[in-house]
């Protein structure tokens, strides 16, 4: 069975076509980080506006690329929540219409259960149950994963996500938006030394995380101590060492708690190399395997939404007419197809 | 010929389905549950008259302006259905569809719509009854304050839409005090779009799915920081 994905919940348009014997056929994706950089930040309706303009044109170029007629797809799969209300109600509206004219199935896929089953797009895929770790500038989260469908929370942000902390540290550090991966390469060249950040939250017990501090932390040691590049470098070092080793200490937490042997690490910071060294290293210590979507599959992208909703599909789930989008949408009330 | 009309532009949905000239309509005021209605609309639409969406010639939808993310629900659906089924759409400006439920309704021959466009503006156009009974618009589409509308030429205009409701007192200021009839509880129904759009197919001006896009009118919506 073929199915076709959408992906529009916040600045990127994704879509692709999976099917469930031959696994991934097409997948295509329009960023628009450089749309937003301008503004310092996603504008929701900007966002909206060009996810309108993106959706069919991308969604012409898998049909081509696979080879792919309308008799051929099995139902239609769309991202329904969590993220910008605006540009959600543009895949959900494309999506819904277009299975309704197909005559097949659509399903209404939640964004972060698409992340936690983006490995199984790749050639070696974890078995069920693991453990999975989701960082991106929207998410923090540790959730066991049983099967489709079976989630349970283990440990989320209590304010800012991993990545939008990366993001506002790298603002400060005057690296511009989205500065993530420029603080990154900038860390590389920092002292690891010279300046020590919190491990927030990991004194305690708990799989909970909590960035926000680091980020005063990094405003308070440029204000006393200047902002000179080596300064600058070695701030950017000791602030990602510290989310670094947060992760880490709550990743190998949560094997050890559930005594899981697989950890899967998904979402745009999953790409920061020092984390996947680190994570490396802990998962060794434990006896537990890693596994990582590759790198484009780690931001958002339509060909996690297409596998989610093609293993939706196929045990019979369909919505009805009415569509809708849900911007707040916990990952714990889902449900197994 | 046969064609299905939707408008969610503004606080009401409605959906039109046309066959050689008679209209069928489902119609709500339903602020923000335009998701929710419109595909059940159209189903029911189709199902009364025993068609199927490939048996249709022809698709039409309220463009705008309107509301973002209204405009954008007819825009999304409208793309789905024509992509799916393959049909040639029909952009019909809600603008328009507004002029043409006055002038239908009530005989008005020359009709100002005004869309209220929030932050102390309206979305704005002239509209005369043309000869094949379509109204056709005088210059141009705006978004302006409502102290700013271009003033119409001539006298005996009426005043349509929910700008009229918001911003009645200061529009009526502007066009200089002529006592115009207005009603600002018209919107832009897919009625009116089907008739409208019916004529923008039969001219051959309809478009395939990936050009069936929104018009905002306002280009203005975020601001760039300084730095």
């Amino acid at each position: 069975m073929r199915v076709v994905g959408i992906e529009t919940s916040c600045d990127e348009t994704g879509v692709a076509i999976y099917d469930s014997a031959r696994g991934l056929l097409a997948h295509a994706l329009h960023s628009q980080v450089a749309l937003h950089a301008e503004y310092g930040g996603v504008v929701p309706e900007l966002a909206s506006r060009d996810h309108v303009r993106k959706v069919l044109p991308l969604l012409r170029q898998v049909m081509n690329q696979a080879d792919t007629r309308p008799d051929d797809i099995g139902g239609v799969a769309y991202t329904a929540g969590p993220g910008l209300a605006g540009a959600l109600l543009v895949g959900a509206a494309v999506g819904r219409s277009l299975a309704w004219a197909w005559g097949v199935p659509a399903v209404a896929v939640h964004h972060m259960e698409g992340h936690l089953l983006a490995p199984m797009l790749e050639d070696d895929p974890p078995a069920f149950p693991f453990v999975a770790l989701l960082v991106s500038g929207g998410h923090t989260q540790l959730v066991r994963v049983d099967g489709v469908g079976r989630y349970t929370i283990l440990g989320e942000s209590l304010d800012d996500a991993a990545g939008e902390a990366f993001d506002k540290t790298a603002k400060l550090l005057g690296l511009g938006y989205p500065g993530g991966p420029a603080l990154a390469r900038l860390a590389q060249r920092g002292d690891p030394k010279r300046f020590h950040f919190p491990r927030p939250m990991t004194n305690r017990p708990g799989l909970d995380f909590s960035f926000s501090g680091l980020k005063t932390f990094a405003v308070n040691s440029l204000q006393m101590q200047g902002g000179d590049d080596q300064t600058r470098a070695d701030i950017a070092r000791a602030f990602q060492d510290a989310v670094v080793d947060t992760l880490a200490i709550k990743c190998r937490r949560a094997l050890q708690q559930t005594g899981l042997e697989r950890l899967v690490v998904s979402g745009g910071v999953s790409a920061n190399t020092a984390l996947r060294e680190r994570l490396g290293r802990i998962a060794g210590e434990e006896g537990a395997q890693v596994f990582y979507p590759r790198l484009e599959f780690c931001t958002d992208n339509g060909a996690m939404i297409a596998y989610a909703g093609c293993r939706r599909v196929q045990a019979g789930q369909a919505e009805p007419l009415a569509f809708f989008a849900t911007p707040r949408w916990p990952l714990d009330v889902l449900a197994p197809p | 010929m046969k064609l299905l009309a939707i408008d969610t532009s503004t606080e009401a949905c409605s959906a039109a389905l046309l066959i050689s000239g008679e209209v069928r309509e489902r119609h709500e005021i339903a602020p923000r549950e335009h998701a929710r209605l419109i595909l059940p609309m159209l189903e029911s639409l189709l199902a009364e008259a025993g068609l199927k969406l490939s048996q249709l010639d022809a698709l039409a939808f309220g463009c705008g302006p309107g509301g973002f993310t209204g405009v954008r629900i007819a825009t999304g659906v409208i793309q789905g259905l024509a992509f799916g089924a393959d049909l040639p759409v029909a952009p019909v400006s809600s603008l328009a569809a507004l002029a043409q439920g006055t002038y239908r309704e009530t005989g008005a021959q020359q009709i100002l719509s005004a869309i209220d466009a929030r932050i102390s503006e309206v979305y704005w156009g002239a509209y005369r009854a043309g000869d094949a009974g379509h109204v056709t618009l005088e210059g141009d589409e705006t978004v302006c304050a409502p102290q700013h509308v271009p003033l119409p030429v001539g006298a005996d205009w009426f005043g349509a839409g929910s700008g009229w409701a918001a911003y009645e007192t200061a529009l009526q200021t502007r066009l200089g005090g002529a006592a115009y009839t207005c009603d600002g509880q018209r919107y832009p129904r897919a009625y009116d779009v089907a008739l409208l759009g019916a004529g923008i197919y039969q001219r051959g001006l309809a478009v395939s799915a990936e050009q069936v896009l929104p018009v905002y009118l306002r280009d203005e919506v975020a601001w760039k920081k300084s730095r």
